[in-house]
């Protein structure tokens, strides 16, 4: 059995690597240019969050004098503040002249109103249709909201009453769209591409040596050899696991190389996805490859030509992703028995690792053995499906 | 030697073979005729084991073919209808692979496959890959591939379609050469002249069965024919599907 497969599997290797265009779609596309791209996208989405959380948010004060101590309450949250007398008219002007420039208003009315402890108006004056001038002038309102809410307190402990009455309701805005979250999300769809790639890796192999084969004519030739047939397919299904474990070790690679261009320091995640990291990335998903390996021949065993099969194959690559998003809509805590769903169990034990906090070493021996375990079963069901005369097609 | 008798196999409701029974000799060359859909290739792929007879029984040198199909496919060198060779492989490389399936390894090996490259005439184009052969540059390599274990006996369906004349000339000259040196070659086609000009012995096989069977000789004195192919007519009723 080991003579007949390893020959199988030299064979279905050296064909592989041969054919340009397999070589290119599994071990260069996939690999080199899916975490590139993936890289770029968490790099631009970073740049954006860094710049819109420390965005300084100029606001001009017009007829600043009658209220100085909340032009100082407004420095002391962090705008800055420019001073600039002008009417109505002027702060329009200047609105148009400059772009997304928000100006404060201070009546003349203010200082009155506010000493006899009257509601005083300020006008905050902003191109609403400008994205920018629209986002400063909230952080202004804010700022000025907290203010109100300052002196009103003092207010009421001036009177004797506590300022806490007057929030019958508190809101706690919990944004899950924060920068930072956006940023982590985006690192926890990089298991995807790491599964994706590696099934993408033996994709062409599988359906080479399945459809491929019967299509070329060679398979009836192939089925006269004096060897069992499970033991043809079992080296074909070793030939595609090859090529899975091949694309997943430059995946990891090319992440490891590509993840050190990008400060994941700030976001509080792994800051090194070190050699360290990515050898225990790469023999967490390799157990997986056996596993898509098998699957992905049983798949391509059951269509009619190359053709078919890529169409089917398309589909069977997502598969994989299923548990993930099924776990990540219910959104799962990490637990021992999910280490048995394959696919999952990599997912969870990657995020585990770029987060850096790992989970325990006997989830991903688990993990591993139940994938090692499906991927022979699935390698036992493909040889079951060779024994069947329909295989000739 | 190869021995077949009362051999069914069908297919849903049709029955591709129905109680076929021949003998093919060892030194001789038998040759299965008849029309397309006749059932030869049917009972080829049951003699070479990829299917399995519904009834009968088939052996290869007294070995049964489905109690043991491995023995069988060792005894056994087969070019199926329609053999396809690995594009990125070379030739050289098509024949050792199947050589190292069939155990063999190192020198043994390498001599075998120089043996059949320069026998086959293929060192023209052993070295280089095969996507852009030619039919029948295709077929000489399927036949060294077939060859490699030096079975006995050699089940050949329709080899010589697609091929050019010269190409079907050499294919003639080969299987000549090794009835001379003994082997036992079943061969199946349509064509007429093909089996007039090469077979000892013909089976003729039509609707699944055997409709005659013999020399070319005792063939043309059974259906008092002049030619063959009127003692063909004879057998099955008309000249459909042949050439």
């Amino acid at each position: 059995m080991i003579a007949t497969m390893r020959v199988v599997m030299l064979k279905e290797l050296r064909e592989s690597l041969r054919d340009r265009r397999t070589l290119v779609t599994s071990l260069l596309l996939g690999p080199v240019f899916a975490p590139l791209f993936f890289i770029l996208i968490l790099k631009l989405a970073l740049a954006r969050s860094v710049e819109s959380q420390d965005e300084i948010t100029p606001v001009a004060v017009a007829n600043a004098v009658a209220a100085p101590n909340l032009v100082q309450q407004l420095r002391e949250s962090g705008l800055i503040v420019t001073l600039r007398d002008g009417s109505d008219a002027d702060i329009r002007r200047w609105i148009a002249e400059t772009d997304g420039l928000v100006v404060l208003r201070v009546p003349e009315t203010f200082a009155p109103r506010f000493t006899a402890g009257k509601p005083a108006a300020v006008m905050v004056y902003a191109d609403g249709s400008d994205a920018r001038a629209e986002r400063r002038a909230a952080r202004v309102r804010d700022a000025l909201a907290s203010y109100s809410a300052l002196i009103g307190g003092l207010r009421l402990q001036a009177r004797g009453v506590s300022p806490a009455v007057v929030h019958a309701v508190v809101i706690d805005d919990v944004d899950v769209a924060t920068p930072s979250a956006r940023a982590t999300l985006l690192l926890g769809m990089l298991s995807y591409v790491i599964l994706l790639v590696t099934l993408l890796g033996g994709l062409y192999l599988a359906i080479d040596a399945t459809a491929g084969e019967r299509e070329r004519g060679s398979l009836e030739s192939l089925l006269t050899v004096p060897a069992v047939r499970e033991h043809l397919i079992y080296g074909k299904i070793a030939a595609a696991a090859v090529m899975m474990a091949l694309a997943l070790a430059l995946v990891t690679a090319s992440i490891t190389i590509a993840l050190d261009a990008v400060p994941l320091e700030t976001f509080g995640m792994s800051a090194n996805f070190g050699p360290d990291i990515a050898w225990r990335v790469f023999l967490t998903v390799l157990p997986f490859a056996l596993v898509g390996a098998a699957l992905l021949t049983i798949v391509a065993s059951f269509t009619r030509s190359y053709k078919e099969a890529q169409s089917w194959l398309g589909v069977v690559m997502l598969v994989p992703t299923v548990p993930i998003a099924i776990a990540g809509v219910l959104s799962v805590q990490p637990q021992a028995a999910l280490m048995l769903v394959p696919s999952l169990s990599q997912h969870l034990l990657i995020q585990g690792l770029l987060r850096g906090e790992p989970l325990p070493a006997s989830w991903m021996w688990l993990a591993a053995a139940s994938g090692v375990l499906l991927g022979l079963i699935l390698s036992w069901l493909a040889g079951r499906l060779y024994r069947r005369e329909a295989i000739l097609g | 030697m190869i021995r077949v008798e009362g051999l069914s196999r069908s297919f849903g409701a049709i029955r591709a073979v129905d109680g076929v029974g021949f003998e093919a000799q060892d030194g001789r060359i038998t040759g299965l005729l008849g029309p397309n859909g006749a059932g030869k290739s049917t009972t080829l792929r049951i003699l070479y084991t990829v299917l399995r007879p519904d009834s009968g029984t088939a052996a290869v040198d007294g070995i049964d073919v489905v109690q043991d199909s491995l023995a069988t496919r060792r005894a056994i060198g087969v070019l199926p209808h329609s053999p396809g060779i690995y594009p990125h492989l070379t030739a050289r490389e098509n024949i050792a692979y199947f050589g190292r399936l069939h155990g063999l390894a190192g020198d043994a090996l390498a001599k075998r496959v120089d043996e059949l490259v320069s026998e086959l005439d293929i060192s023209g184009y052993a070295d280089r890959r095969a996507r852009g052969f030619s039919q029948g540059e295709r077929i000489k390599v399927a036949l060294a591939r077939a060859l490699v274990h030096s079975p006995r006996n050699l089940l050949l369906d329709e080899p010589t379609n697609g091929l050019d004349v010269m190409a079907t000339r050499a294919l003639r000259a080969l299987v000549l050469r090794l009835r001379e040196a003994g082997h036992c070659l079943l061969f199946s086609s349509h064509v007429m002249q093909e089996v007039a000009a090469l077979c000892d012995d013909i089976v003729i096989i039509d609707h699944g069965r055997v409709a005659a069977a013999g020399t070319p000789e005792s063939l043309r004195t059974q259906f008092k024919a002049s030619t063959l192919e009127d003692a063909f007519v004879g057998a099955i009723g008309d000249a459909r599907g042949l050439e």
